[in-house]
């Protein structure tokens, strides 16, 4: 037999890329939540039409969208595997930190993903103007990191549930709320004219503080998830 | 049964002295409103403790396996949640005659929105779950990150945020620090009003627990 | 290399339900043990539980290699399982899905030796076809194929001769046969019960 052992970034990556493949040749997850960003962004357009929105309502309606479409498509990773019985092989063969490390990366590509959609189409349909980008761009990659690790570690626990319906949606907006909070709270400051970098060192700060937290329960806590 | 007594003998002191004593902060136009403090305050203590509590039987379930702790677990989050919403009506009272409205948005208020969120939440998933092995695994995996964010809102928010409660900085900038004055006499009534209330969740929690598990018993007769 | 698997007194319970109470057994290397009864008597239940997939209710199933004792996940990487409930991925070939597992698991594989094992178990030629395309029997197939990757120590087949072929069931045979360490099998067929050493007799 023809064995290296490996690392678990290794076997995580293996995941990925199978899910990948998956996802491309199944298209399970991205349609669902392209077609949803499209949807609700062009809902939103054609509400206001052309009248100026805050900065505010710019800043919150981003985040909602953008959770609310992840809302479509992340718990598939999971719900998936276990609605298609692959999730009993998937069980043998892999250590329960590896499913986790490889379908968060999965979610966490999708997310930007969408992200690459939804905000294009905030600048075109709303007038979305971002001030400072580095500002912006840091809040939407640890908040969307954030909402990523989250959200896939929700959908590990409602693809156990006999009822899954809206559970997602009701387990996940709990957790994600300091989140939005924050993020909606720095994205409205990088949208100042103006500003400079330090002004939302409080968001990023507890937006970081709160990934760090997310992360370290997630993985210690997914074996008893995945394994019972 | 002697704890009982004593419990009856702090609740009976601390019922009067939250009349009796002068209320507990002469700064604002209508003092007396702030005797409500004496029971606002320790409703939003007992949920706190009643949650953690929660929290701690999860962590047991989960090394443990055994469902006395699951039993145990759902009890505390039964009781903190209505101690919870005593603490959110309560604190509204307040609110109203104090800031004006009822609701403010508050770090201290939406940490309590936020609670009752994730409590929600956590009783949504028990109900999604039809295994018992599997629902007890599963709710208590989701309360102790439920109870973690809940925390992180409970005790970061409020100090970074600007708020109206006592210890968060003002909006105005600068921190006018705590407008409650804690002499000796209130804190004669409060913290022993604390101490009854968190008593009286345990003693409820330990009557939940013994009836649960007593139904379960003559199940099997 | 010495194994040893042991069954210590295994209850399961589903809501107001007992499923099967006080299983024991020990499995030496090189025996097989034969799991029967009706349906619904928790064949499939106690394969989970010797997965480690499901939690027994009371007792506990344990296993040594060389007189070291393993705890339950640990279990796992030693197993070769055959399921009904175990599919594999209908929309990856059935190379994607070997290397797939091999690779989580911490292996690597050449491609030609995966069509040399595929040729081995029936399915030549048929490697780089999606799994959801296969027959019934065909997919059987490749669950053994995928078993026996990491030359596993214990082998747990439920079901086993399930959708196949004469010759399908001449190949599970030889797999049996030729198996060095623990066979586990549950099953129904008269024709299966020959297999076994030791029995556990469920639902009785």
């Amino acid at each position: 037999m023809a064995t290296s052992s490996s690392g678990s970034a290794t076997k995580a990556i293996s995941l990925f890329l199978k899910d990948i493949k998956s996802e491309f040749r199944t298209r399970y997850a991205i349609n669902a939540i392209a077609m949803f960003a499209v949807v609700t962004v062009f809902a939103i357009s054609f509400a206001i039409k052309g009248t100026g929105l805050s900065t505010e309502l710019q800043a919150s309606l981003l985040w909602i969208v953008i959770y609310f479409s992840s809302l479509s498509g992340l718990a598939q990773s999971f719900v998936k595997e276990e609605e298609s019985k692959t999730a009993m092989a998937l069980r043998l063969y892999a250590p329960a930190e590896v499913i986790f490390a490889g379908k968060l990366l999965f979610n966490l590509v999708l997310l930007f993903g969408l992200n690459l959609i939804t905000i294009p189409l905030f600048a075109i349909f709303i007038s979305f103007e971002v001030a400072s980008y580095p500002l912006f761009f840091a809040i939407l990659l640890i908040g969307s990191t954030g909402l990523a690790v989250v959200t896939t570690f929700v959908a590990a626990i409602i693809s156990k549930a006999s009822v899954k319906g809206a559970l997602f949606a009701v387990l996940s907006f709990p957790l994600i709320l300091p989140l939005l909070v924050e993020a909606i709270s720095g994205t409205k400051k990088a949208m100042t004219d103006g500003i400079a970098f330090g002004a939302a060192r409080m968001e990023i700060q507890v937006l970081l503080s709160y990934l760090v937290i997310m992360v370290v329960l997630s993985f210690l806590l997914f074996e008893a998830v995945w394994n019972d | 049964m002697i704890w009982k007594v004593v419990l009856l003998l702090i609740i009976s002191w601390v019922t009067v002295g939250a009349w009796v004593f002068p209320p507990p902060t002469p700064v604002i136009d209508n003092p007396e409103v702030f005797r409500i403090i004496y029971f606002h305050f320790p409703m939003a203590i007992t949920t706190v403790v009643a949650y953690g509590l929660g929290m701690f039987y999860s962590i047991k379930y989960l090394s443990e396996r055994n469902m006395k702790y699951d039993l145990r677990e759902v009890a505390s989050a039964r009781l903190g949640t209505i101690f919870c919403v005593l603490a959110a009506v309560s604190g509204s009272i307040f609110a109203k005659n104090t800031w004006g409205s009822y609701w403010n948005w508050d770090p201290r208020e939406t940490s309590i929105f936020m609670l009752l969120l994730v409590y929600g939440a956590y009783f949504a998933l028990r109900s999604a779950v039809s295994d018992p092995d599997q629902r007890a695994n599963l709710s208590a995996v989701y309360s102790i990150f439920g109870f973690v964010a809940a925390i992180f809102f409970i005790f970061i928010m409020p100090r970074i945020m600007p708020g109206l409660h006592p210890g968060a900085p003002k909006p105005t900038g600068g921190s006018e620090g705590s407008i409650i004055t804690f002499n000796l006499e209130t804190a004669s009534v409060l913290i022993p009003s604390c101490l009854a209330y968190i008593g009286v969740f345990i003693w409820m929690k330990n009557l939940t627990v013994d009836i649960t598990e007593l139904g379960k018993g003559n199940k099997g007769v | 290399m010495s194994l040893k698997l042991t069954i210590d007194g295994l209850a399961k319970e589903f809501p107001g339900r007992p499923v099967f109470s006080d299983i024991s057994a020990v499995v030496e290397e090189g025996r097989r043990l034969v799991i029967t009864g009706p349906n619904g008597s928790g064949k499939s239940t106690l394969v989970r539980i010797l997965c480690a997939f499901n939690r027994p209710t009371r007792g506990s199933v344990g296993f040594e290699i060389d007189e070291k004792k393993l705890t339950h996940l640990e279990i796992r990487p030693h197993i070769g399982l055959v399921s009904p409930d175990m599919v594999l991925y209908d929309e990856l070939t059935a190379i994607e899905n070997l290397s797939f597992f091999a690779e989580v698991a911490g292996h690597r594989f050449e491609i030609p030796e995966l069509e040399r094992r595929l040729e081995n178990i029936g399915l030549a030629g048929r490697g780089r076809d999606f799994v959801g395309s296969y027959s019934s029997g065909m997919k059987q197939r490749l669950k053994y194929c995928l078993a026996l990757l990491r030359e596993p120590e214990i082998l747990i087949l439920d079901e086993p001769t399930a959708n196949l072929d004469e010759r399908g069931k001449g190949l599970v045979d030889d797999i049996i046969r030729s198996h060095h360490g623990i066979v586990v099998i549950a099953t129904n067929e008269k024709a299966e019960l020959f297999y076994g050493d030791q029995f556990i007799r469920l639902g009785d």
